[in-house]
């Protein structure tokens, strides 16, 4: 970055661009400030201000911390919001342990012709919008659904049973959607894992087991930290699988979010509820960058 | 344990079974929405009752297929829409931003860098209600203090490019950055040397070389917007898009028109998909 054109520039004599003002960063920074600015920085900070402000006793708007307070007060609240973040962290956990050795097999395991041809493949169905890929899944678990009629029809079952609507079914179809964000980053973090360490641990006796851990995860955390933080991330904010796939009881918390936006159209409790999350998923990051001693800046590299 | 490594058969074979098993678990799903769309039933369920195409071209008050549902193909068309302006804007703007975090110095780098990965860590529902939020104050405020009626700032087409924008932008920067690494900075150096300004140097040197990068990251950028919903969810008005439509009717009981645009969707996407893999081999 340093060695690159600035220094050039500024050392010819004369040139059109070089006085005073630098127009390459000029032009470069204006259209990058507005969008930060307008769409990421500002929105967020209204938010925070929409939160903190409530309706008195007379109907007007005064400062007040009562969104927050009716979050603690009311159960269902913080239920919803406790139980959104275990599950996430949960789904970030399974999505590792399933993804990591089919990671492995592609890098490591099967022969170099169908190396390539294997990792398109298993990239190829994230392509799809999120929304084909749960209908399919309740497809295939409702109580009319294509399992069912397996079932019955090799007479395992006597009667349809519903498969979807259940925290289960729920988990697995959040492990399912986030499971391409996990495999990119161990894909090529076990690339650049050199082979001939792995054989001399093997020579030197090692158990599959030890090399895994000793060897292979150490090497991959990087990896295997970018890859949670985008799948905690998106399963935490995630609406789409949980309203579909999960129980009527067992909400969501971004369903508790919309409620308030959309149904009860109480958009300052809303926005409490917003900042909540916005707070619960950066700290989580922030703690899971501070165990594992990474930086966001080389994570996303 | 890797391919040069001899293994006994039990571990190899077991391995073999957990990859077959993991691959039918990740087509099912696809393949079965996709073979349910040509069955000739009221539902998109078994049993199998003969091959129809009705579902994409039917035309009855019973089976309308897809090609005559006038709801459906709307959305697509809005989807299509949103998804052109939000990919020409991203790429547009990601691509400042990379020359302006790879090849500029200024006060405050490391934290307008931050600033930029931040949609990374915002779930995409928050900046759905915070730019609602922020839209819906500057339209109080101009309406307040002008006395002018902004349409932008009501939900709406405009609202929802510009939501998927503001994060759509930072992958394509990412991704248009990852190539300008690799760039040798003696062609720029070279072409300056021999006399052409800066802007001509990026347009015949730099945008060459970042030709597939930025590609591959428009086609990214259309395929995010397309299909995004939680973002959406939030910014739309009367003009639904094809995600939001989808879910909509799937959330009310289904009909198979969903697994036929289902079928579509599958064809598109991996036809894009190709699109930029073609490219990014390219890249290398």
């Amino acid at each position: 970055m340093e060695s690159g054109i600035g220094h050039i520039i500024s050392q010819r004599k004369g040139d059109p661009m070089k006085p005073g003002i630098r127009w390459g960063l000029v032009i470069f920074i204006t259209p990058v400030l507005v969008w930060l600015t307008v769409l990421i920085l500002l929105p967020q900070v209204d938010m925070f201000i929409m939160s903190i402000r409530a309706k008195n006793e007379l109907g007007e708007m005064v400062f007040s911390i009562g969104n927050f307070k009716l979050f603690f007060l009311e159960p269902i609240y913080w239920r919803t919001f406790a139980r959104t973040a275990i599950f996430s962290i949960l789904v970030t956990f399974l999505t590792f342990l399933i993804t990591m050795p089919i990671a492995f097999y592609i890098t490591k395991v099967v022969s170099p012709k169908f190396q390539g041809f294997l990792s398109v493949l298993i990239l190829m169905p994230f392509w799809v919008s999120e929304l084909v890929r749960v209908y399919g899944w309740m497809i295939l678990l409702r109580e009319s659904g294509v399992i069912n009629h397996f079932l019955i029809k090799f007479g395992l079952l006597n009667k349809p049973i519903e498969m979807l609507y259940n925290d289960a079914t729920m988990i697995m179809g959040l492990v399912y959607t986030s499971m391409l964000f996990m495999l990119v980053p161990l894909l090529s973090a076990l690339e650049s894992l050199d082979n001939s360490f792995i054989e001399a641990a093997y020579d030197l006796g090692g158990s599959v087991w030890s090399i895994a851990t000793r060897i292979v995860i150490p090497h991959c955390l990087p990896g295997i930290v970018s890859g949670s933080i985008v799948v905690f991330m998106l399963t935490l904010g995630n609406y789409l699988t949980p309203n579909l796939m999960g129980g009527k009881n067992g909400l969501w918390f971004t369903e508790q979010i919309y409620n308030q936006f959309i149904a009860s159209f109480n958009w300052n409790q809303g926005s409490a509820f917003g900042f909540l999350l916005l707070i619960l998923s950066s700290g989580i990051i922030w703690m899971g960058l501070k165990l594992t001693k990474q930086t966001l800046g080389k994570v996303v590299q | 344990m890797i391919r040069n490594i001899p293994q006994t058969k039990t571990y190899s074979r077991g391995f073999r079974l957990y990859v077959i098993l993991y691959f039918v678990f990740l087509f099912a799903p696809l393949v079965v929405t996709c073979i349910l769309a040509f069955n000739d039933s009221m539902f998109p369920s078994l049993p199998w009752k003969g091959f129809t195409l009705e579902w994409f071209t039917g035309n009855t008050m019973e089976m309308t297929g897809i090609f005559n549902d006038q709801i459906n193909l709307d959305s697509i068309w809005v989807s299509f829409k949103v998804a052109f302006f939000v990919s020409l804007l991203s790429t547009f703007v990601g691509t400042m931003g990379a020359f302006l975090f790879e090849q500029e110095n200024f006060p405050f780098k490391q934290l307008l860098f931050f600033l930029m990965l931040a949609p990374l860590v915002i779930p995409g529902v928050i900046l759905g209600i915070s730019i609602l939020l922020f839209s819906n104050t500057l339209g109080l405020f101009f309406e307040t203090h002008f006395g002018l009626d902004v349409g932008l700032f009501r939900p709406g087409f405009w609202l929802v490019v510009l939501g998927q924008f503001s994060f759509i932008t930072t992958i394509v920067t990412l991704i248009v950055s990852a190539r300008l690494k690799k760039f040798d900075h003696t062609l720029e150096e070279a072409a300056l040397s021999l006399g052409a300004t800066r802007f001509e140097t990026i347009v015949h040197i730099t945008l060459k070389f970042l030709r597939p990068a930025i590609l591959g990251a428009m086609a990214v950028a259309f395929l995010m917007s397309f299909e995004n919903f939680n973002t959406t969810l939030f910014l739309v008005g009367s003009q639904a898009t094809l995600p939001i439509n989808l879910y909509l009717q799937v959330r009310d009981g289904s009909t198979p028109v969903i697994n036929a645009i289902s079928v579509l969707m599958i064809g598109g996407t991996s036809l894009l998909a190709l699109v930029n893999l073609y490219f990014s081999k390219q890249e290398r």
